[in-house]
């Protein structure tokens, strides 16, 4: 198991935001964790990479307890993230917004490999490395975002709504290439208001309402599931 | 000239307010007695060395010895005080995650405390410094008479600057503090150690308040434990006026309000420097609420 998370509780302040969710990913699966506006699946992530402590419950990833480890700290173990509103540096340039990324590597090489591979997927950002990230449209942002999490050559890629606010044809070309990320071999855990897109390309997924984990299944059985399209599917 | 160098240790105080602004949104009232700490460590450490107002330097190599070695006693001094004003005062409030005004009171407090101290140590006396320079005139351009400590405290200040620029917008670490300043949550994201650039930055900041402690006993010759309170504000002022968090800046407004201060100085007379100083500051800020670059290191941070 990679990622393993039990009985985790989360507050903000006095408010319990997660009630206790308990939630694995497997070396080389897409995971996808669905869910409405609220439902907590940011806080999800952010407890996943460290920046909100957890109340109660245990965090273990590839084999060891990161509970109460520093967030800086996750990324060289592994966890490799693209935060909700993408995070792009808006006063660097996609260059040295995706350099960042490689803040804690040291291997020459491999920085570089990561970088071309990024171009490859994202060949927008080669056209755009000199621009500063704050002028990107939004599509350009969260490629950056996601090219950027990559180049933490991450173990566990944890991906924040990477639909948010595209358009229709950019949704489909981000989880395409979500799908070849992984096939490159990166696990992936996916957040998405996006139901459709998000389960079509999970092995698994997990459904969250307000703060608790309700279901969960491949992600076939999801899509056919009655109450799951009724919530978050659009038909009825 | 005078204004152009007396502005120049304005820019390189201020650097270190706009730096911990930058990062942590924190107005460093105790950056100024980090000051003045470099003020009194260079002397102190050429008083050891036997060097007092009376002793004659007279090669130039034990000139410029005595220089680098002020530099880097006055650098070092005042790096550990912001660092030491940092672990022991800011770090518990921010693991607390304090409210912005126990930050503030705090800050006020830090800078009481080592002024005081150092007002108790020295029984509040005022201090010669040796100058080491004897000043001179070196050349004339047409009126302008340019002098010798003159030259030094542009070249050594300006150099300072463009290092400290070339660090921050080049260098891996350079590029950390920029990462924390815009977004410190996703920088974390990226791996980096938010603690460890905000000790960087105070070590920045401190040192260039220790460069220029040395350049202000050259100038000057003179120091108090009170004496990093009106250069702490103007040098605060110039960040200000300069755009807080951005580094150039801080250069910017430094010079100018270096500038002025001494313009203002030769039209009205010499007590009103210091009034005309805070007038262009309170005049420009209603034009320009931000500075005149603006904010950089945190560019639309969100
Ligand atoms: N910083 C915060 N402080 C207080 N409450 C928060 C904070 N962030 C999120 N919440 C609350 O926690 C719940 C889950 O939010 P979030 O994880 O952002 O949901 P989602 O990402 O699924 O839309 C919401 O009720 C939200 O209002
Ligand atoms: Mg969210």
């Amino acid at each position: 198991m990679l990622l393993e998370i039990k009985d985790l509780t989360l507050e903000y302040g006095r408010i319990e935001a997660l009630h206790g969710i308990s939630l694995e990913v497997e070396q080389g699966e897409i995971v996808a964790l669905i869910g409405a506006n609220g439902a907590g699946k940011t806080t999800t992530m952010r407890a996943i990479s460290g920046l909100r402590p957890v109340a109660k419950g245990s965090i273990v990833f590839d084999g060891q307890d990161i509970t109460k480890l520093r967030a800086d700290k996750r990324v060289i173990l592994g966890v490799g993230q693209s935060p909700e509103g993408r995070g792009v540096f808006p006063g660097m340039s996609v260059m040295e917004n995706l350099e960042i990324g490689a803040y804690t590597r040291r291997d020459k090489a491999g920085i570089a490999e990561d970088l071309e591979r990024c171009f490859a997927l994202f060949p927008r950002l080669l056209e755009r490395r000199k621009q500063a990230g704050g002028t990107l449209s939004g599509g350009e942002q969260q490629m950056l975002a996601v090219g950027r999490a990559l180049m933490t050559r991450p173990k566990l890629l944890l991906l924040d709504e990477p639909s948010m606010g595209l358009a229709p044809m950019l949704i489909q070309q981000i989880f395409e290439i979500i799908t070849e990320i992984n096939s490159q071999g990166t696990t992936v855990l996916v957040v998405e208001q996006n139901a459709q897109q998000a389960l079509s390309r999970a092995h698994r997924a997990y459904v969250l309402e307000t703060g608790s984990i309700v279901k969960s299944g491949t992600g076939q059985e999801l899509l056919n599931d009655p109450s799951v399209k009724d919530a978050y599917l659009g038909v009825a | 000239m005078t204004g152009l160098e007396q502005g120049a240790i304005y820019a390189l105080v201020a650097l270190g307010y706009t730096l911990v602004y930058g990062v942590l949104r924190l107005i460093n009232f105790a950056h100024s007695e980090v000051f003045m700490i470099g003020t009194f460590t260079t002397m102190w450490v050429w008083g050891w060395m036997g060097i007092d107002q009376n002793t004659k330097i007279d090669s130039v190599g034990q000139m410029v010895m005595l220089i680098v070695i002020g530099l880097v006693a006055g650098a070092a001094a005042s790096a550990v005080t912001a660092v030491t004003v940092e672990v022991v005062a800011y770090r518990p409030l921010r693991r607390r995650n304090a409210p912005p005004l126990a930050f503030l009171i705090t800050a006020i407090g830090a800078s009481l405390f080592l002024a005081e101290m150092i007002g108790i140590f020295t029984k509040r006396a005022p201090f010669g410094p040796p100058r080491i320079i004897e000043p001179a005139v070196a050349f004339a351009i047409g009126p302008f008479k340019v002098t010798n400590t003159q030259i030094l405290v542009l070249l050594v200040a300006l150099l300072m600057m463009a290092a400290l620029d070339q660090f921050v917008n080049r260098s891996r670490m350079g590029k950390g503090i920029r990462a924390v300043a815009q977004d410190p949550d996703t920088a974390a994201l990226m791996g980096i150690n938010k603690n460890r650039i905000i000790l960087l930055v105070f070590v920045l900041g401190g040192a260039m308040a220790g460069v220029a402690a040395l350049l202000w006993n050259v100038r000057y010759g003179f120091t108090k434990f009170n004496v990093g309170f009106l250069i702490g504000l103007k040098a605060f002022s110039a960040a200000v006026l300069g755009g807080i968090g951005n580094l150039r800046g801080a250069l910017l407004g430094g010079l100018l309000l270096g500038v002025v201060e001494n313009y203002a100085s030769g039209l009205f007379g010499g007590e009103w420097k210091d009034f005309t100083g805070f007038v262009l500051l309170v005049i420009l800020l209603m034009f320009r609420p931000t500075g005149l670059l603006g904010e950089s290191l945190g560019r639309a941070r969100a």
